[in-house]
């Protein structure tokens, strides 16, 4: 098709080991509010050899940072591999495509496709949206340009094409819950390869969407890794079950970080912090265990936001390290 | 209609700026049904401006008249004699009839007493909402009746996003998600089968996008015109 060559629609490293039948595992880097690149430098040191892959967010909740195509150039120079994560809620249809032109042309191969936050939440919401493309018109332009050629608009693309392996984001937890399998058909119908859900705080609900995905048969037509999420406090688990939009938290995890820090003292807050995050891995490792065992999924997205120290450890007592390697 | 709500009487000072004699233009439309801008909203917007003008030490003259409809010109024709005993005329119509009296009347400054907010309905007595985005394309024989351009905020065309939670809007508690509506309206008709066909980008040249629209009827032009 698009990569006559070696036979896969992008070569990547996820592409290949989700082919290969592994059980991959990726993390995210949110980028720097500042032109700082050590910060993505460091942060890739920190995910390398430890994970598949790495999300770089698209100025995530609205606010707006280092642009992911640059911090993706960025972590592939310390040896990562970035899926560019892209909403249409900042481009239109042009600059969307100009930049996966330029994106593939400096060596990213994995996409991930988003509607994007409102910029309501972020620090600009005066700002106009676009949303000239909703996300699953956006899976099909990039599949289009991989597969037949040419641009949205129909005209060919002369020369090389950008052939990504193409992500999306889905949230099992949103409502109305009985259409989410459906959006996820009409993603897989726009030509969506591997998909990320949502941060899974309630295994049970996770549970019954994989069922009705699995009955579907859509888990042969799409990779899904599963969305785990460390809790880094109790306030972040409370923060996450009231204020995210689309989240659901089971109160037991409330209640595990509550008492992980039962009996140290207020003040001390180092002794607290480390306790909470001692949890929260411990939970991380936990979930990734269960949830491994659930027909369907192929493997697991860990969004350690702003604490990506907390991957090789996740990763390592899940028993996942070393990572495969596929040539 | 066009819903429409006054500007602050501070805002609408500082435009009037050293204007000593004001005319108050209200329209007997949209926003006399929306109680923005007819004739009770400009008598009592004249009285405000009177009184505040006189607190303030610089009294100004302020008279108003209404009529039928701000945006055509047959109705504010009758309004070119008077207006040049004023130094600012203040519409309290859309941006339609503001701009209609600026164009009409070139010589005088019309000056915005309204924001122009959308083209909605009255939900209840005082609680107006959204209801059209003049797209100038409509897809609500695809959407069951529910506009996703206008009631998304994220205009999406194939189905919620993933912040649609018991039915309402990752923007606000106080907006529903319209496709939480759509999918309830196609469940209802049994008809889901409709909203799982991805829907193509949409054509936005039709929209604002495209540039300023214009429809022309060669079938309802006068002879003289055509």
């Amino acid at each position: 098709m698009s990569n006559p060559a070696n036979g896969y629609k992008s070569g990547s490293n996820l592409e290949k080991l989700l082919r290969a039948g592994h059980f991959v595992v990726t993390a995210e880097i949110g980028p720097p509010q500042s032109a700082d690149p050590e910060v993505i430098r460091r942060k890739a040191r920190l995910l390398r050899g430890v994970v598949d892959a790495t999300n770089i967010t698209d100025n995530q909740t609205a606010i707006v940072r280092m642009s992911s195509i640059a911090s993706a150039v960025l972590a592939m120079q310390e040896g990562v591999e970035p899926i560019v994560q892209m909403t249409c809620r900042d481009r239109n249809r042009l600059a969307m495509q100009s930049d996966l032109l330029g994106a593939y042309a400096l060596g990213v191969r994995n996409l991930l496709c988003l509607t994007g936050d409102h910029q309501g939440f972020g620090n600009h919401p005066t700002a106009k949206n676009v949303h000239d493309l909703d996300s699953i018109q956006f899976i099909q332009m990039v599949k289009e340009m991989r597969d037949e050629g040419r641009f949205q608009c129909g005209d060919p693309i002369k020369g090389l094409r950008p052939c990504f392996f193409i992500g999306a984001a889905e949230n099992p937890f949103a409502d109305p819950l009985d259409f989410r399998p459906y959006r996820l058909m009409k993603k897989i119908a726009a030509g969506v390869d591997f998909i990320q859900t949502q941060i899974i705080l309630d295994i049970p609900r996770f549970r019954d969407f994989m069922k009705r995905v699995v009955d579907m048969g859509l888990h042969e037509q799409v990779y899904i890794l599963a969305g785990i999420g460390p809790l880094k406090s109790t306030g972040a688990a409370r923060y996450m079950r009231d204020k995210v939009p689309g989240m659901r938290v089971r109160e037991e995890y409330v209640e595990r970080m509550e008492a992980a820090v039962a009996g140290i003292p207020k003040e001390d807050k180092q002794a607290r912090k480390e306790a909470w995050e001692r949890e929260g891995i411990r939970i991380a490792i936990e979930q990734i265990q269960e949830i491994r065992e659930i027909p369907g999924v192929a493997g697991v997205h860990i969004m350690a936001i702003e604490w990506e120290e907390a991957v090789r450890p996740i990763v390592e007592g899940a028993g996942l390290l070393p990572r495969p390697v596929v040539e | 209609m066009i819903v429409g709500e006054q500007k602050p009487l501070e805002e609408i000072m500082n435009l009037l700026g050293d204007a000593r004699r004001v005319l108050v233009v209200g329209c007997g439309t949209c926003v006399t049904v929306c109680f923005a801008g007819g004739e009770k909203e400009a008598a009592i917007l004249a009285s405000a401006l009177r009184m505040k003008s006189q607190l303030e030490g610089h009294p100004m003259e302020v008279d108003e008249v209404t009529v039928q409809r701000q945006c055509e010109w047959e109705y504010i024709d009758p309004l070119a004699d008077r207006l040049k005993d004023y130094d600012a005329i203040l519409s309290l119509a859309c941006g339609i009839g503001v701009q209609a009296m600026n164009e009409r009347f070139p010589e005088s400054i019309t000056l915005p007493g309204l924001n122009t907010t959308f083209l909605g309905l009255p939900e209840e007595h005082g609680v107006w909402v959204e209801r059209c985005q003049a797209c100038g394309d409509c897809i609500l024989g695809l959407t069951f009746g529910i506009c996703p351009i206008a009631r998304c905020s994220k205009q999406l065309l194939n189905g919620p996003c993933g912040g649609s939670q018991n039915g309402v809007c990752e923007v606000s508690s106080d907006v529903p998600c319209a496709w939480h509506l759509i999918w309830e309206r196609a469940i209802q008709f049994g008809q889901v089968e409709r909203l799982l066909e991805v829907q193509p980008p949409k054509n936005w040249s039709r929209s604002r996008d495209g540039g300023p629209r214009k429809i022309v009827r060669e079938d309802l032009r006068l002879p003289e015109k055509a």
